[in-house]
């Protein structure tokens, strides 16, 4: 058993650390989000440079061979400072389908797009009714000669509205929420038929609505088994899972630290508020709480590569929820322990307490995924 | 980075849950599983059975009987004997006096004290909180007095654990009332059976007796039975103390009382079905499986990460004690839950075992669980209260 980060780790570590420094101060952000996609079109450039965005690829694809460590590292970065660019969406999420679905040409295509900053993505999974069902999915895909065409639609699609092209999931075969019948494709977001409705979300990204109306994909398009997606999609929502909890524990120790540094310097009735026990003990709470939630995202971090289906969403699904419960607690306490100012829009508490609660909101909150556990066996079982 | 345990760790594992298998004998493995008292007798043979495998005091020096594994390994090791329902170790001898006494103590002492708790010939007690002195424990006024070849003790001891069963007291007295209150403790070892002491039981809300009193009537103890300086007994308190948190996050016993929990939820029928299939129920255990998985790796953390400043309790130890005591007592709270309304029949003397020759109230298995869950009332109080290790958190970690 081993805590510590290898060398190269921690080099990563410290350099997207000095980036997020240097570049990402909250007024640095609030012009980033100012912009039409709503994020930093140079940050990007610096991400490739920085070797990010082709982080988790595989070298013989173009990228470095990074593993769950080394995408927790970032995210946790991210997390501190918030940062808006479509990481996530791109390089974890439809970047994940591609890396593990996609047929060799198709990722030897992309992943070096990707890697150099030039492609970037979305995941056009989710549709209004389907909640956190993995599978209720009614956006169809036609057999049509060799390819296929699609109709349907797709909500909160993460960075929808800037992406280059879009990742979407419809079903080929049977019923809206059967785990069989769904297949992958690789979609221009400039193809005829595809429609899209951007918007900002409550945490300062951005999103999209798309309706897809007779959209078609040619056979090249197909990402991995036209008919059995389920468990790509699974293995990568699990994947983008323990990438949230990294960036939720980031945004955690921020809020942690900025708590604590205003409990210091805040005076009321002639001494800093840091000296009244009432406040201590909700700041020490907030300790306990973090550091269960980081000792979670590292389990999800270890989990997220496991090929066992079952044991891999036990354990996210103990993480997610691990981390909900933290966060939750986390931006409260941190809210009410600033009092008046974290209740200001220009104050950086406040993104951080909304960033927490819509990782929650992302892929199950809480109580979805305790309500996955209730229904396995023991975390504890042998 | 790798949560995994090594190939050396996983065996180390394995052949210490072969050890207990073979080695714990079942009479004493139920009774702890049924959430009954161990006895002095099943105390002391179950360290004497690991003393001859040179297992009873792993974490101490190799020259005094430790093992020099690591400190993942001592982890996993205690980690096994807990969820094997294995009687815990007598922490007043092997966590808090005999670490004081190969730390700070004389050669005399370590040659003399040392080898009689590796297998559990000294019965030790802890004198530490009075009346007067719970969390403010510095606030101590039982005093110690130089008189010709003996310390003078005179005052009262309170919640002492175990002492009933005791054959040696490890005691902070006041041996100068002149200075600040940390700077006039001493640290002395007292037997039990000295002229002056008496034990008196304290009833818990449970029915049972495990604490007590301690009044010390003019008690002489031999000069050479004060451990290290005088007036230094504060900083030896403080290191046990230390000593103290390290162990009490409890993740084993959590982890077999959710066994418990799962086997006993599986038996208890209500409304034609199990309560393990309720689905508020589950979700109430997945939820407390779920924060007690985190603390298990907060705990890893806590450990591989070395003991903080050398001799002072690490921060962080503060940390698994909220969250430990917590957990166990959403555990008991969880074995509430099971048993139902069969937890109102009292049965007192079913904790002693063998004399009770009538058939159960109930199922035979619910007599324990009302007692246990307001018995585990304790955990947040004792070893320093949830809000004292709060005060820690916010001052050694948080600088406030």
């Amino acid at each position: 058993m081993d805590f510590d980060l290898n060398e190269e780790q921690r080099l990563l570590a410290d350099n997207v650390a000095r980036l997020m420094k240097d570049r990402y101060g909250f007024e640095n952000r609030k012009t980033y989000q100012a912009t039409t996609h709503g994020f930093s079109e140079e940050l990007w450039r610096r991400y490739a440079e920085l070797g990010l965005l082709g982080l988790p690829f595989s070298e013989e694809d173009g990228g470095f061979g990074g593993g769950a460590v080394e995408t927790m590292l970032v995210m946790e970065a991210f997390g501190r400072a918030l940062a808006l660019e479509p990481y996530l969406a791109t390089v974890v999420l439809a970047g994940g389908v591609i890396r593990r679905a996609a047929r060799q040409e198709l990722r030897a295509e992309l992943a070096p797009q990707i890697a150099a900053g030039d492609l970037r993505l979305a995941f056009a999974h989710s549709e209004r009714q389907s909640g956190w069902d993995l599978f209720d999915v009614t956006a169809s895909a036609r057999k049509d000669g060799g390819g296929y065409v699609l109709n349907g639609e797709k909500g909160l699609v993460l960075h929808g509205d800037s992406a280059d092209k879009l990742v979407v999931s419809a079903r080929i075969a049977g019923g809206q929420r059967e785990r069989t019948g769904l297949g992958l494709f690789l979609v221009d977001a400039a193809a005829p038929g595809v429609a899209r409705r951007g918007y900002p979300t409550q945490d300062g990204q951005r999103a999209a609505e798309i309706t897809l109306t007779n959209v078609r994909v040619e056979p090249e398009a197909v990402i991995g088994d036209p008919e059995n997606a389920a468990p790509v999609i699974e293995r990568v929502v699990d994947e983008a899972i323990a990438a949230l909890c990294a960036e939720a524990v980031g945004a955690m120790s921020e809020a942690q630290a900025m708590t604590v540094d205003y409990l210091k310097t805040r005076k009321q009735f002639g001494v800093p508020i840091g000296s009244f026990q009432a406040l201590q003990h909700r700041a020490a709470d907030m300790v306990v709480a973090l550091e269960q939630a980081r000792s979670m995202m590292m389990f999800a971090t270890m989990m997220a590569g496991e090929h066992d289906a079952a044991a891999r969403g036990k354990a996210i699904s103990a993480a997610k929820a691990q981390i909900g419960r933290s966060a939750k607690f986390i931006g409260q306490q941190a809210t009410q322990l600033h009092g008046g100012i974290a209740m200001t829009y220009e104050y950086k508490l406040g993104h951080l307490f909304k960033r927490m609660t819509m990782i929650d909101m992302a892929f199950g909150d809480t109580e979805a995924h305790l309500r996955r556990l209730s229904e396995a066996d023991s975390l504890f079982a042998a | 980075m790798d949560l995994r345990f090594t190939d050396e760790e996983a065996a180390f594992r394995d052949e210490v849950r072969r050890f207990v298998r073979a080695e714990l004998p079942p009479s004493i493995r139920d009774k702890i599983a049924a959430g009954r008292h161990p006895s002095k007798d099943d105390i002391v043979r179950w360290t004497r059975i690991l003393a001859a495998r040179g297992w009873s005091v792993p974490h101490w020096p190799a020259e005094w009987g430790g093992t020099g594994w690591s400190p993942i390994k001592l982890l996993i090791f205690n980690d096994e004997l807990q969820r094997a329902n294995a009687p815990e170790s007598l922490a007043f001898g092997t966590s808090m006096v005999g670490p004081v006494i190969y730390t700070f103590g004389s050669q005399a002492q370590k040659e003399r004290f040392l080898p009689r708790i590796v297998d559990l010939r000294d019965w030790w007690c802890q004198g530490f909180s009075e009346p007067g002195a719970g969390s403010d424990l510095a606030g101590l006024r039982t005093t110690a007095k130089r008189d010709g070849d003996a310390w003078v003790i005179e005052g009262q001891k309170t919640w002492t654990t175990l002492a009933q069963h005791a054959d040696w007291i490890f005691v902070l007295a006041r041996t100068d009332a002149s200075v600040k209150k940390q700077e006039g403790i001493s640290f002395f070892l007292v037997d039990m059976k000295s002229p002056g002491v008496t034990v008196r039981p304290i009833q818990t809300i449970d029915g049972g007796h495990e604490v007590n009193e301690v009044f010390f009537d003019s008690v002489r103890a031999p000069l050479e039975n004060l451990v290290g300086q005088e007036n230094k007994g504060w900083d030896y308190a403080k290191f046990l103390l230390g000593n103290e948190r390290n162990g009490i996050a409890r993740v084993g016993i959590s982890k077999a009382r959710i066994a418990r929990i799962r086997q006993l939820a599986s038996l208890a029928t209500y409304g034609g079905q199990p309560k393990l299939a309720d689905p508020l129920f589950r979700m109430k255990l997945a939820a407390v499986e779920v924060e007690l998985k985190a603390l298990e790796m907060t705990q890893m953390r806590v450990i591989a990460g070395g003991q903080g400043e050398k001799g002072k309790p690490n921060p962080a130890s503060s940390v698994l004690k909220i969250k430990g005591s917590e957990l166990q007592q959403a555990t008991t709270e969880l074995l509430m839950d099971v048993v139902g309304p069969y937890a109102l029949p009292y049965e007192a003397e079913r904790d002693d075992g063998e004399r009770w020759n009538e058939p159960p109230i109930g199922p035979d298995w619910a007599a324990t669980i009302a007692p246990t869950y307001f018995n585990a009332r304790k955990v947040s109080i004792y070893g320093g209260s949830n809000e004292i290790q709060r005060s820690i958190i916010a001052k050694a970690i948080l600088g406030l």
